[in-house]
């Protein structure tokens, strides 16, 4: 067998865990595990770290999309699942699609040209705030060695024509602003100290009261005076609420105050928290997938295995009583560990799970009913805002037509960061949806109201390129994509079995981290979630190192 | 650096410390010693780099220094020029400045010694503006770095434009940046003065306003937007001085006479003036201070035509005064019967000028006449042998006496006339508006007391632009809104309660003294009921008001009889200006001294005077009392016969003050009662100092 000729045995074949998919989650795992002293091998399928978290090259993420939207067995790989040895009980894994609805549209050849200067994040769009419990860990586990940052220079809030407004999300920008009325600025200001007092003062006076603080945000903000605009600009932009808050009844997920103004209080204690960063928002150098990547390092450091290019063909259960014992790889070798750690686009079909594994069945065929991610990557040649290289911009619920019931959240990059060539802009966008045309829709129409679509279709006509260049002053598109990403996540299916959350909608890594937290929490109970090693973790802390000067 | 708690030493770094001073000490010694013995060796001269990049506030090493440059650089051009050479000496100071600088970056030696090495023009000012712009992002409102900002921006000619939006960029970065909005401030003066279309003022104004209203409404609270706008409004307001008000006033009839009576001309008793020497005070008051009345600037034509000797009636030296005074004399022989005209004329020529450094450019003119009254030798005594009471029954309600309303509707007439209106240009009333519009507007929704402060001022500001003539577009301003803010202002912000109180004073005074009817409520005709005979006094009586200052007196120049009892008073700065004053009541207020006290020696007529139930000696500290004249200034000069009065005793010895007040005064009356001096030993020392006074607390004494 030639395959498995490239595949050399590893030793040893006795783990205390072993992770399978280097997502974000898993990552942080394996590198949570390592450094409690597990034994951890980390094993990959693809070629490259990150799955669904990794920046790619503009032809790999194509092909890697195409690839996760179809279902396939693992086992088809390798079809001879007899080769198990008698002891145990081989279940195949089976991959399930993540991806769904995708549409490619290229109006020039530049970009597959230049398809390896791109990084391009399959989970976008995502920023840290420089205050996130991210770039705590990010600090506590030093691997900001690994890695380096760059300040997203504005946020913009949008209208349906892709007129763009700063986010008055500070004091000096509240000054600088030019769309907001006077008393208006006076009312931010206001309510912003408000916030600030209620965290930084000690007297009662200066607190917001419990009421208050359980009733819904949009509610206290409409009690404290602020506009429709400034409830607009706090709710979408700084809070990041999903769902128009102006409807509570059909409202999916209405925000508590407790919960706004403890937004309100991070983003505001990002801004100048690194003496190097303009804002509260900042990116990583060549892309998001330089995350889960720092993380395999570190756990790497601490002693853990790394095997990239391993199919894992299937799972091996104890005969008698289907208990997890180990996996076999697509080398047919078989490795054993008392905890396996799944990414969650690998499942165990149902119909070979034993039979005490009712809620795993359930849960997969749920997903279909279950909220989506719709995900979009442009590329463009020019910026949405000519004054800005970097820049997030919203799109408030309703802000792009009527019935629109979510946010649609939009970051654009430049060559600066290095995600493309310079001269060329990636914007990503993203919407929580019901289904992939609603989805589509959303994205569709802030893509609408920030580019120009090239009139000549999807030739790589260059000629075309330079007639739209800057029509209505807008940038022309050069290639993009649209796909919707399922989110529904699998949680302790099996003992000893693990899944790990999904890419999930948010601009931040907070939800996807807690939840992280928690599973190693459940895996190692009386393990430290990286125990704090040395003082010098607070210094650090100060310092801002992982910043580039 | 703003905002960083200092923390206490701990034991370690106390003897740290103490070792490092003990290092400091030697390394002193060793420059000074090279100082003095002019040694100028490398050596030394790394020595004293070593003493001042650890304390670059030693001020000899810097100036040793100086001269260590000098001598190096004399002696590279003896040997013939070599500017690489001469680069490098300079190179190595700048290098000590700016390891100086990192030690503490506010050094104003080590700050003026980049200065001086700059100065030189051999080094780069590229150089010094990177090093100030990363300066400037340690700290962005170190007044240091903006200073030597414009040093540099100076010597390379920058255009003020560009520096302009720099300030623009600072402000925009975080705009609680005092240092930024100053140098703004000084900035737009020089364009603006240089003027051309962009830099028009009313442009420049009306934009500014509208930068700084952001920040304003932003954040109320940070005081330094508030700031700048001050200095827009005083902008907005700027304009040249112009002649207000004057005693005798235009158009009138002066009786001179040398004893008390009044013969037939019952009609204008305050007009009458009685003089011994035949001379009466002319006094002058403009919209500010100025400089430069004279002899040559003001001509003054009456009968006797010598060259008049102008002074400046003002509490402080620099030359500067609201109020200036002359003396008028009539010699002997002139007739009685005739009226002499007199004419004076303040001459536009270029001459007076405010203390902002505005001319004062329009010529005005003001005459009367006078008459002087023959001699009536047997009654010259009588008035002033009588007390004056004071009593509540020997003021007549001024309602039956008409003649007053008419004389002081003559006075309205030296208010602002055609001639002597100012040159304020009408936009400046549409600014005032629409800045008193916002100033609400702010102040409904948020209770700022700057923003208060600021309302109360640009109301007061659209009342005086209303007095220039100027027309009013809709804003209607009561002098009730103005005192009820600052009402207002003292409950919030008791800490300033004084300033608040001054400020009301102010609006207080301006309204009862912006219309005839409103004064007239406030005069009353003194006369004795026990002796009807004598000269009736038209007094004004402001009591109970709770005046903390003077002010408005370009009103009440003619006063001869003022109350101002039972007020708040602390200071009587501006009384001086009163100069016709000969009776005034000051008890129950909170004059706390005799120096207080001291513009009453520039009123030669005063003869009564009440400073009962005050303060003074009641406060052991009276941290005023050394900015006036004492024993220890020059201004005392040769006159110091204290010990002669005090005779030795020794408790009275701490009364250099009242000394200094009343040999001054020609005091027939003084009620001091019910202030913590005045034991009878002290009364004989009055009695003593002052030959002519007669009643003293109520007792007659002579």
């Amino acid at each position: 067998m030639e395959e498995t000729a490239l595949y050399p045995p590893i030793e040893p074949s006795n783990f205390d865990l072993i992770v399978i998919g280097t997502g974000l989650p898993e990552s942080i795992i394996a590198s949570a595990a390592s450094a409690a002293g597990k034994t951890v091998l980390h094993l990959d399928p693809n070629p490259f770290y990150g799955s669904h978290f990794a920046s790619l090259p503009l032809n790999d993420l194509v092909s890697f999309l195409q690839s996760q939207s179809q279902s396939q067995s693992q086992s088809q790989f390798e079809s001879q699942p007899s080769q198990t040895s008698d002891d145990y009980a081989s279940t195949p894994l089976v991959t399930r699609p993540l991806y769904s609805a995708l549409e490619f549209n290229s109006y020039s050849s530049d970009p597959i040209d230049s398809s390896r200067k791109f990084n391009l994040d399959m989970a976008g769009p995502r920023v840290f705030l420089c205050s996130d419990s991210m770039i705590n860990l990010i600090l506590k586990t030093e691997i900001n060695q690994y890695m380096e940052f760059k300040s997203v220079d504005a946020c913009f809030l949008s209208d349906a024509e892709g007129k763009l407004e700063n986010v008055p999300d500070s004091r000096s920008a509240i000054f600088k602003n030019r769309s907001l009325s006077l008393p208006e600025k006076n009312q931010l200001m206001k309510f912003f100290k408000l916030v600030q007092g209620h965290f930084g003062s000690e007297s009662e006076e200066d607190k917001i009261s419990e009421q208050d603080l359980e009733s819904p945000f949009v509610e206290f903000l409409t009690k404290m005076g602020l506009s429709q605009k400034l409830k607009s600009i706090i709710l979408y932009t700084i809070v990041l609420a999903d769902y128009d808050q102006g409807n509570l009844k059909v409202c999916k997920d209405v925000i508590d105050t407790k919960s706004g103004i403890n937004r309100l209080a991070l983003y505001h204690s990002s801004i100048g928290r690194f003496s190097n960063a303009n804002g509260a928002i900042i990116y990583p150098i060549y892309g998001q997938g330089e995350l889960p990547q720092a993380f395999c390092r570190r756990a790497a450091v601490k002693g853990c295995i790394y095997v990239l290019r391993m199919p894992i063909v299937a799972v091996l259960m104890d005969k008698d009583g289907g208990a997890y014992k180990g996996v076999k790889l697509g080398s047919g070798q078989e490795l054993f560990s008392s905890q396996l750690i799944l990414a969650p686009h690998l499942t165990i079909p149902s119909t070979l799970a034993p039979a005490e594994q009712v809620t795993t069945c359930h849960d997969v065929r749920l997903s279909d009913t279950k909220e989506k991610v719709a995900r979009g990557i442009c590329i463009a040649k020019n910026s949405v805002n000519p004054e800005v290289a970097n820049c997030l911009v919203f799109f408030p619920p309703r802000s792009l037509y009527p019935e629109q019931i979510t946010s649609v959240r939009v970051l654009q990059l430049s060559g600066n960061v290095a995600v493309c060539p310079s001269g060329m802009f990636v914007t990503y966008l993203s919407a929580i949806c019901d289904t992939a045309v609603e989805g589509k829709k959303l994205l569709s129409a802030a893509m609408d109201a920030l580019f120009c679509m090239p009139i000549s279709g999807n030739s790589g006509n260059s000629e075309t390129d330079n007639l739209c260049e800057l029509t209505e002053g807008k940038p022309c598109l050069l290639w993009s994509t649209l796909y919707i990403q399922e989110l529904t996540t699998f949680q302790g299916a099996f003992h000893s079995i693990n899944y790990t959350p999904m890419p999930d909608e948010h601009l931040h890594y907070n939800n996807l981290l807690d939840a992280t937290e928690k599973l190693f929490q459940e895996i190692y109970p009386n393990e430290d979630f990286f125990p704090t090693i040395s003082v010098s973790d607070d210094l650090q802390d100060d310092g801002g190192s992982e910043q580039d000067p | 650096m703003h905002g960083i708690p200092r923390k206490a030493l701990t034991e370690e770094e106390q003897g740290a410390s103490s070792l490092k001073s003990a290092k400091l000490r030697d390394l002193q010694s060793q420059v000074l010693h090279f100082h003095h013995n002019k040694i100028y060796t490398e050596e030394a001269i790394e020595i004293s780099a070593k003493l001042l990049e650890s304390n670059p506030e030693h001020y000899t090493g810097w100036n040793y220094r100086k001269l260590a440059v000098q001598y190096r650089l004399d002696r590279r051009s003896e040997d013939g020029v070599d500017s690489e050479s001469i680069q490098s000496i300079l190179d190595e100071e700048l290098r000590v400045v700016e390891n100086a600088l990192k030690k503490n970056f506010k050094s104003y030696g080590a700050w003026h010694h980049r200065k001086w090495v700059l100065s030189k023009g051999h080094s780069s000012t590229d150089r010094e503006l990177r090093l100030l712009s990363k300066f400037q992002k340690l700290d962005s409102r170190n007044f240091h770095a903006w200073n030597y900002r414009r040093f540099i921006t100076a010597l390379k000619k920058i255009p003020d434009e560009e520096e302009l939006q720099y300030t623009t960029d600072m402000i925009y970065d975080n705009f609680s940046n005092y240092s930024a909005w100053h140098n703004r401030s000084v900035l737009l003066s020089n364009l603006m003065e240089k003027g051309g279309k962009q830099y028009d003022k009313e442009n420049v104004l009306g934009e500014e306003y509208e930068f700084v209203r952001n920040a304003l409404f932003t954040d109320p609270d940070d005081q330094s937007g508030w700031f700048y706008h001050l200095w827009l409004l005083d902008q907005t307001l700027k304009q040249e001085p112009v002649f207000l008000s004057s005693w005798p006033p235009n158009g009138s009839n002066l009786y001179l006479s040398l004893d008390g009576r009044l013969k037939g001309q019952q009609s204008l008793p305050i007009l009458h003036f009685q003089s011994k020497a035949r001379k009466f005070p002319l006094v002058l008051y403009f919209s500010e201070a100025v400089e430069g009345v004279s002899s040559s600037t003001v001509t003054v034509e009456y009968q006797d035509g010598d060259s008049l000797l102008w002074t400046p009636l003002s509490a402080n030296n620099f030359g500067f005064s609201q109020a200036w005074l002359t003396y008028l004399k009539f010699p002997d022989e002139v007739p009685s019967s005739e009226a002499l005209p007199v004419k004076v004329t303040i001459a536009h020529f270029p001459g007076i000028t405010s203390s902002k450094g505005m001319p004062c450019s329009q010529s005005c003119h003001i005459s009367f006449s006078v008459c002087v009254t023959s001699d009536d030798q047997e009654h010259s005594e009588v008035q002033s042998s009588h007390r004056i009471s004071w009593k509540e029954e020997n003021f007549k309600a001024r309602a039956t006496q008409s003649l007053e309303a008419n004389l002081l509707h003559s006075f309205s007439k030296l208010e602002i006339t055609k001639e002597n209106k100012p040159s304020t240009p009408k936009w400046s009333m549409e600014i005032i508006s629409t800045e008193i519009a916002h100033c609400r507007e702010l102040l409904s929704s948020t209770n700022c007391k700057i923003g208060k402060l600021t309302l109360a001022r640009l109301l007061m500001a659209h009342k005086t632009l209303i007095s220039y003539g100027i027309p009013d577009d809709g804003t209607e301003v009561h002098y009730e809104d103005i005192l009820a803010l600052y009402q207002d202002l003292m409950k919030m912000d008791p800490a300033h309660i004084c300033y608040y109180e001054d400020g009301y004073t102010l609006v207080l005074l301006k309204q009862l003294t912006s219309n005839i009817e409103s004064l007239l409520k406030h005069c009353d005709r003194y006369q004795e009921s026990s002796s009807p005979s004598t000269n009736p006094y038209l007094c004004v009586r402001l009591n109970g008001l709770s005046l903390s200052r003077i002010g408005s007196t370009e009103h009440l120049l003619w006063v001869q009889m003022l109350d101002l009892s039972h007020n708040e008073l602390r200071s009587i700065e501006g009384l001086e200006t009163l100069q016709l004053l000969s009776c005034l009541k000051l008890s129950h207020n909170r004059l706390c001294s005799f120096t207080s006290l001291e513009p009453l020696k520039k009123l030669k007529y005063l003869e009564v005077l009440d400073i009962s139930h005050n303060e003074i000696g009641a406060h052991s500290i009276d941290t005023r009392r050394y900015l006036c004249s004492s024993p220890l200034t020059h201004a005392v000069g040769g006159d110091w016969y204290f010990q002669k009065f005090v005779d030795g005793d020794v408790k009275l010895n701490n009364h250099w003050d009242a000394y200094l007040l009343f040999k001054d005064l020609n005091l027939v009356q003084l009620e001091m009662i019910g202030n913590a001096v005045g034991d009878e030993r002290f009364k004989a020392f009055l009695l003593k100092l002052m030959p002519e006074l007669k009643w003293l607390d109520g007792e007659k004494c002579r």
